[in-house]
């Protein structure tokens, strides 16, 4: 493995500033790889090639979280995006406890602005 | 486990430090060599006997210097393997290794933390994970609270369900003079209390006390001539299957299936073979998961195992004896309280919470979220 003039995160960064999601597939495993690393966690290969996400998926496990102090309820999802890799992301746009296994989603790119931007999802169809 | 010898090694002293809320300005290094002091006292040896130095806490970046300095010795072995609250369970294996090699003659396995009197945000630092951290997950109740949610969509499981290893543990810890908990609880009041993340409240959750404690074992053959009765360690396995809970292949699923197998195959003993089970309940799903993934229901049926009282005292399986994490103590990394547990049973030290004619215990650990989990299986002298 030769120098990394990019690192991994700096590479799927880039693709979020884009507006895209971005996944790792491993060609010898044929399997999707999340997130982005040096190597392939099924093979050793470093062989990886970066693909985007078309953005659809589906809740694999949802959570709300009830903050202590200050602040709304807000979600917490795992989301098995149909490419086959599983981001921890929140689904938006509906009250958090609506939230369900099994819902589809779609990703779309928040930008916190001091922050880097990060995938988060909304329902494919309105509730 | 392959290389380790079934009954190899023995616990042979154990005990706890001061636990719950602990004088102020005490440290970590302190308690461990508290529990060190008095598990030496448990088994009749002396701070010179001990040559195996193993330990873990969660404030001290270099524990084996600060507790091998503060206690004065220089030993011959030393592990400080930090996996989370499982780490203990691996120190076991660790430790029969050495011991079965030669590299050791009687090994210390301590831990302590203060993290109640500190706050647990000062006593573990979370490191940043640009993959999660932007999502604020309440770590690590979120983590496990999305797996209790696929459970329930998967299973059927119930938040009743989840609550009843809640009450369960709490009625045991009302028989243990030492734990945290001191009242009744009921379904009711778990699922009317303060909501941590969605399915758990806060009576969901592990406690937030200080503890340490230690374990000290030697060879076979050394522990027979010790003051108590040897409690032999007949089977380990572990298992490592992810870190981060959005790595974990099937969140309702874990490693203690594998470490589970290894531990009951290296034992030659099953689920039913089994006494007294401690399993390491940081949030009530885990019993919930180990109890199935250990072979003690089958997969999907541990919301109904739990329920009516079975892992209760007086149920037919005596789980958490102790009062778990739940409702006992629980410093943030808690398998060191399985093992002491577990071998207090066996030798029937356990007064009013004692189950009858135990020979062979179950100390199950977990680690970080669901991610490292280490089987033991322990056993008297009649087991071997």
């Amino acid at each position: 493995m030769g120098r990394m003039e990019q690192s991994p995160l700096a590479i799927y960064q880039a693709h979020l500033e884009k507006g895209e999601l971005a996944y790792q597939w491993s060609p010898e495993a044929r399997k999707a790889v999340f997130y982005p690393r040096v190597l392939c966690p099924f093979t050793g290969s470093d062989r990886l090639e970066w693909r985007i996400s078309a953005g659809l998926g589906t809740v694999y496990a949802t959570t709300v979280v009830h903050p202590a102090r200050e602040g709304a309820p807000y979600n917490v999802a795992l989301i098995d995006c149909d490419e086959g890799f599983r981001p921890m992301s929140r689904v938006e746009d509906i009250p958090p406890e609506t939230v369900r296994i099994g819902m589809r989603v779609r990703f779309h790119v928040h930008r916190p602005g001091d922050e880097p931007p990060y995938p988060v999802f909304v329902p494919v169809e309105s509730p | 486990m392959g290389g380790l010898l079934r009954g190899s090694a023995a616990i042979v002293g154990v005990a706890e430090s001061d636990l719950g809320a602990v004088a102020a300005e005490m440290s970590p290094i302190d308690l461990m060599a508290q529990g060190i002091h008095r598990a030496i006292a448990d088994c009749g040896l002396a701070l010179r006997d001990i040559d195996g130095l193993i330990c873990a806490t969660a404030q001290s970046r270099t524990s084996g210097l600060a507790l091998a300095e503060y206690l004065g010795i220089s030993p011959a072995f030393v592990d400080t393997t930090i996996l989370g609250g499982s780490s203990f369970m691996f120190h076991i294996a660790h430790a029969q290794a050495a011991l079965q090699l030669g590299l050791c003659k009687v090994a210390v396995i301590a831990y302590g933390s203060t993290q109640r009197t500190l706050g647990r945000r000062h006593a573990s630092v979370r490191e940043y994970n640009p993959y999660e951290t932007p999502f604020r997950p309440f770590l690590p109740s979120t983590a496990y609270a999305l797996a209790a949610s696929r459970h329930m969509h998967q299973y059927g499981t119930t938040r009743e369900q989840l609550a009843a290893v809640a009450v369960a543990a709490r009625d045991w810890a009302l028989l243990n003079p030492v734990a945290w908990e001191k009242k009744p609880l009921t379904i009711a009041e778990v699922l009317a209390a303060r909501m941590i993340s969605y399915p758990f409240t806060v009576r969901d959750c592990c406690l937030v006390t200080d503890g340490g404690g230690a374990v000290i074992m030697t060879t076979a053959e050394c522990a027979r001539s010790l003051k108590k009765a040897p409690i032999y360690a007949l089977g380990c396995g572990q298992a490592i299957t992810h870190a981060n809970i959005s790595s974990m292949p099937d969140v309702t699923v874990t490693g203690a299936l594998a470490s589970g197998r290894a531990a009951y195959a290296m034992a030659g003993l099953g689920a039913k073979d089994i006494d007294v089970v401690e399993l390491y309940d940081a949030f009530t799903i885990n019993t919930i998961l180990f109890l199935e993934d250990l072979g003690f229901c089958p997969k999907g049926e541990g919301g109904s195992f739990v329920a009516a009282g079975r892992i209760a005292p007086k149920g037919s399986l005596p789980v958490n004896t102790n009062g778990g994490g739940l409702s006992y103590c629980h410093p943030g990394m808690y398998g060191l309280f399985l093992l002491i547990e577990a071998t207090r049973q066996l030798r029937h030290e356990c007064g009013a919470r004692q189950v009858a004619d135990c020979e062979t215990a179950l100390a199950h650990g977990n680690g970080g979220v669901l991610s490292s989990q280490s089987t033991v299986i322990l056993g008297t002298q009649a087991t071997l």
